[in-house]
């Protein structure tokens, strides 16, 4: 493959210095802005740790208790800072237990670089000792992998890897480094790679098309926009809220879109999706022009296709070209990175304002209010409820916190509920919906923006699929919340059992250990609350610590998330009970 | 949809697992390709996959697009059968006494326009260049008399349109 690295060569020799490959890596991602990785040794990284030991001054290698947790602090750290995100594991195993973060972080567009040992050239492909086809078993999960098995060939792929990790829509590489790789010797020099000529990371903005939409949008009686993660990658946050202010249009945020509008806008009308708001979701499909930004048209958010949006132009922002039209037809598409073809649009756009549309968004709110919303913030039951827990995190941190959330009921409580003032503050696993996610995520989070407050809101099932990565915090004295919503469940299965499988609750209800004196093990201040009268006390508490702080929640066990877009229903069919 | 005959063209960098990632894409829809061809094509360190597949046209267009993503793809494109130049090759090991005792089957070499690659004390070789339907009834033809050994290439394919592909390349580095 050419970069435009190459062809600078040609023209110009830099300095070089002899080193090993292995300390030839240590520079590469210093010279990429590095200054923290996470990961875990083993016999065929080693000679890369042993450099690791040698830069400890300029470069901070976070031990995690298992390499999944790495590549989801990777993760948490690249959403958190917009920053590439890095783990390092050992072959074999080491290798093959980052799957399920490259494949989180492929689905869900986070930049990442990961770097695995590799057996010796020699032994490749005999079955030798952690040996394991990572670039086979990592194909389909990353954005580009490769396996270095030449010494002199590491600087030039490294520069490739963080340049395709972070450039276009983002994702996850893969490099693997083969021992002997490692050890042998080069003549170093770095350039940062600008280019690779089969690869275009953005499409050229097309003026028709922005001609186009900006005619769809000035012509439109009910416009509704959806904005996605495209926006908050793209850094395009002002010019979304310059087009709902200009424009007067209700918008509406995806699961990953959260956070790159104030929640507290009167133009953000909510979520949409399966446990989306209600008039979000019931108003698609009775909008005239649906303005898809930086999204992707999942099919949690669009329930059936057949009946998604069907009387409505769509207009689609996109990155990604191999988005478009993928699951629903855009009548314009508009490629390009967000923050540009928005800039584009806006001075074509006429100030308008949507009222009486607008008003059916309240209207709508208004019926989720009464049906749902009341209850779960001011419950009148005994029970805890996942939602007044979330309230009290939101006035207890300001809506300024990061908040990362696990998968299943408390994220969609969490995403609907929660408060947020500033964009990058919502981390959660979107598209893998990767149980175990939020503790890892969250260190990783803590630690790419050490003066902010890091929440993260766990089920007691996710939470002990990562229950080891408290050691990374007791090791590191991480100052991150965790708050432990526990029904005893695992919720949201339960909850489609209940709904869809006549309440055969297989496998769905835990057994689960003391959770405070697990924390407490780990010399974490623990607490449990079981009475409303003491949660915000109690959360108020958390928020005032210094140290990490662990808080449990004992919430109502059978609870159901509502409103409610049954799996392959249309959006008009959201259930509010 | 209808399901149709798509052929598609993919112009990428010479690399190590790129075909891994390219049948990938295809393994993730459950699509089966049904034929499949890589070369150097006429631009110097730019390889030239041909992939044959029976599916839908929207299908076709998500997967040429998804093709089309992957870093060392330069360009993807997809198309019918009108829009290209196309060939099979095939190879017939045929035992030689047959030539001699069976007088149809030099009435079969002729008809069918192909070539004898090689002839030995045991068998022969015949070489047949054409679409897969000539390809087809020649071996149904050859079958009564017995085949040793059969093979057959995948798809290859030229478009009458141009492709861009020089033109793609220039332009990276004009841009840069």
């Amino acid at each position: 493959m050419e970069t435009l690295k190459e062809q600078k060569k040609e023209t110009k020799s830099p300095t070089t210095i002899r080193m090993s490959g292995a300390e030839a890596i240590i520079h590469c991602l210093l010279a990429e802005g590095v200054d923290l990785l996470y990961g875990y040794p083993g016999g065929a990284i080693m000679p890369v740790y042993d450099e690791l030991y040698k830069f400890q001054d300029k470069l901070t290698h976070v031990l995690t208790r298992h390499e999944q947790g790495a590549t989801h602090a990777a993760q948490g750290y690249a959403r958190v800072t917009g920053k590439v995100g890095v783990a390092m594991a050992t072959s074999g195993p080491g290798a093959t237990n980052l799957v399920t973060g490259l494949a989180d972080a492929q689905i869900d567009s986070t930049p990442m670089v990961c770097i695995t040992g590799q057996v010796p050239r020699h032994l490749l492909g005999s079955d030798a000792f952690q040996e394991t086809d990572i670039i086979g078993i990592s194909t389909p999960v990353t954005k580009w992998n490769h396996q270095v098995t030449n010494v002199e060939e590491i600087p030039e792929v490294m520069a490739k890897a963080f340049y395709i990790a972070r450039s276009g829509r983002p994702g996850p590489v893969l490099v693997d480094i083969t021992k002997n790789a490692q050890f042998d010797e080069l003549d170093f020099s770095y350039e940062h790679c600008t280019g690779v000529r089969s690869y275009k990371p953005v499409p050229k903005p097309s003026m028709e098309a922005i001609k186009a939409a900006a005619e769809l949008i000035n012509n439109a009686k009910k416009p509704f926009i959806v904005f996605g993660q495209g926006v908050i990658i793209g850094e395009a946050e002002e010019e979304l809220k310059a087009l709902v202010e200009k424009a007067g249009i209700p918008a509406a945020w995806t699961v990953l879109g959260l956070s790159a509008m104030d929640t507290d806008h009167p133009l953000n009308v909510g979520m949409v999706g399966m446990h989306g708001n209600y008039g979000p979701n019931i108003l698609t499909n009775e909008c005239d022009l649906l303005i898809a930004i930086g999204m992707r048209f999942d099919d949690r958010v669009t329930g059936s296709l057949d009946t998604y949006a069907k009387q409505a132009k769509v207009i689609h922002f996109e990155i990604d070209p191999a988005e478009v039209n993928k699951n629903v037809p855009a009548d314009v598409a508009v490629l390009g990175n967000s923050k540009e073809t928005l800039s584009l649009l806006l001075p074509k756009i006429n100030e308008n304002s949507h009222e009486e549309w607008h008003n059916q968004f309240k209207e709508k709110y208004k019926i989720e209010y009464d049906a749902v919303i009341k209850e779960e913030l001011h419950p009148t039951k005994n029970g805890l409820t996942m939602a007044e827990v979330i309230k009290e995190i939101n006035i207890a941190t300001g809506h300024k916190a990061v908040i990362v959330s696990d998968v299943g009921q408390h994220q969609m409580i969490a995403c609907r509920y929660a408060k947020f003032k500033q964009s990058k503050s919502n981390i959660t696993s979107g598209g893998l919906g990767t149980m175990g996610f939020a503790l890892p995520a969250a260190i990783g989070a803590k630690m790419g923006a050490m003066d902010r407050e890091v929440v993260a809101i766990i089920g007691d099932g996710g939470y002990q699929m990562t229950i080891q990565e408290l050691g990374t915090i007791f090791q590191n004295k991480t100052p991150v919340k965790i708050v432990v919503l526990n029904n005893g469940h695992l919720g949201m299965v339960r909850q489609w059992q209940e709904l869809f499988f006549e309440s055969r609750y297989a496998s769905t209800v835990m057994s689960n250990p003391n959770f405070v004196k697990i924390a407490e093990g780990y010399d974490i201040t623990a607490k449990k609350v079981t009475e409303r009268k003491d949660l915000k006390a109690t959360v108020e508490e958390m928020i005032a610590s210094k140290d990490a702080y662990f808080l449990e929640v004992a919430v109502e066990k059978e609870d159901n998330v509502f409103p409610m877009i049954p799996s392959g229903a249309s959006v008009s069919d959201i259930r509010l009970k | 949809m209808e399901k149709q005959w798509f052929t598609i063209s993919v112009y990428s960098e010479n690399n190590v697992g790129l075909l891994n990632r390219i049948s990938g894409i295809f393994l993730k829809r459950h699509i089966n390709i049904e034929s499949l061809n890589v070369s150097k094509s006429e631009i110097e360190n730019v390889s030239k996959f041909t992939i044959v597949v029976n599916t839908n046209e929207d299908w076709t267009k998500n997967i040429v697009r998804q093709i089309e993503k992957q870093i060392e793809v330069i360009k993807a494109f997809y198309h019918n059968d009108d829009d290209i130049i196309y060939q099979e090759s095939a190879l017939f090991k045929i035992a030689s006494h047959l030539l001699f005792d069976e007088r149809q089957i030099q009435n079969i070499i002729k008809e069918s326009n192909s070539q004898i690659v090689t002839v030995s004390r045991d068998f022969f070789v015949l070489a047949k260049t054409g679409r897969r339907h000539e390809i087809d009834e020649m071996h149904d033809e050859l079958e009564p008399f017995g085949i040793m050994q059969f093979v057959r290439s995948g798809r290859l394919a030229v478009t009458k349109a141009k492709m861009p592909i020089t033109t793609i390349l220039n332009d990276f580095y004009q841009d840069k």
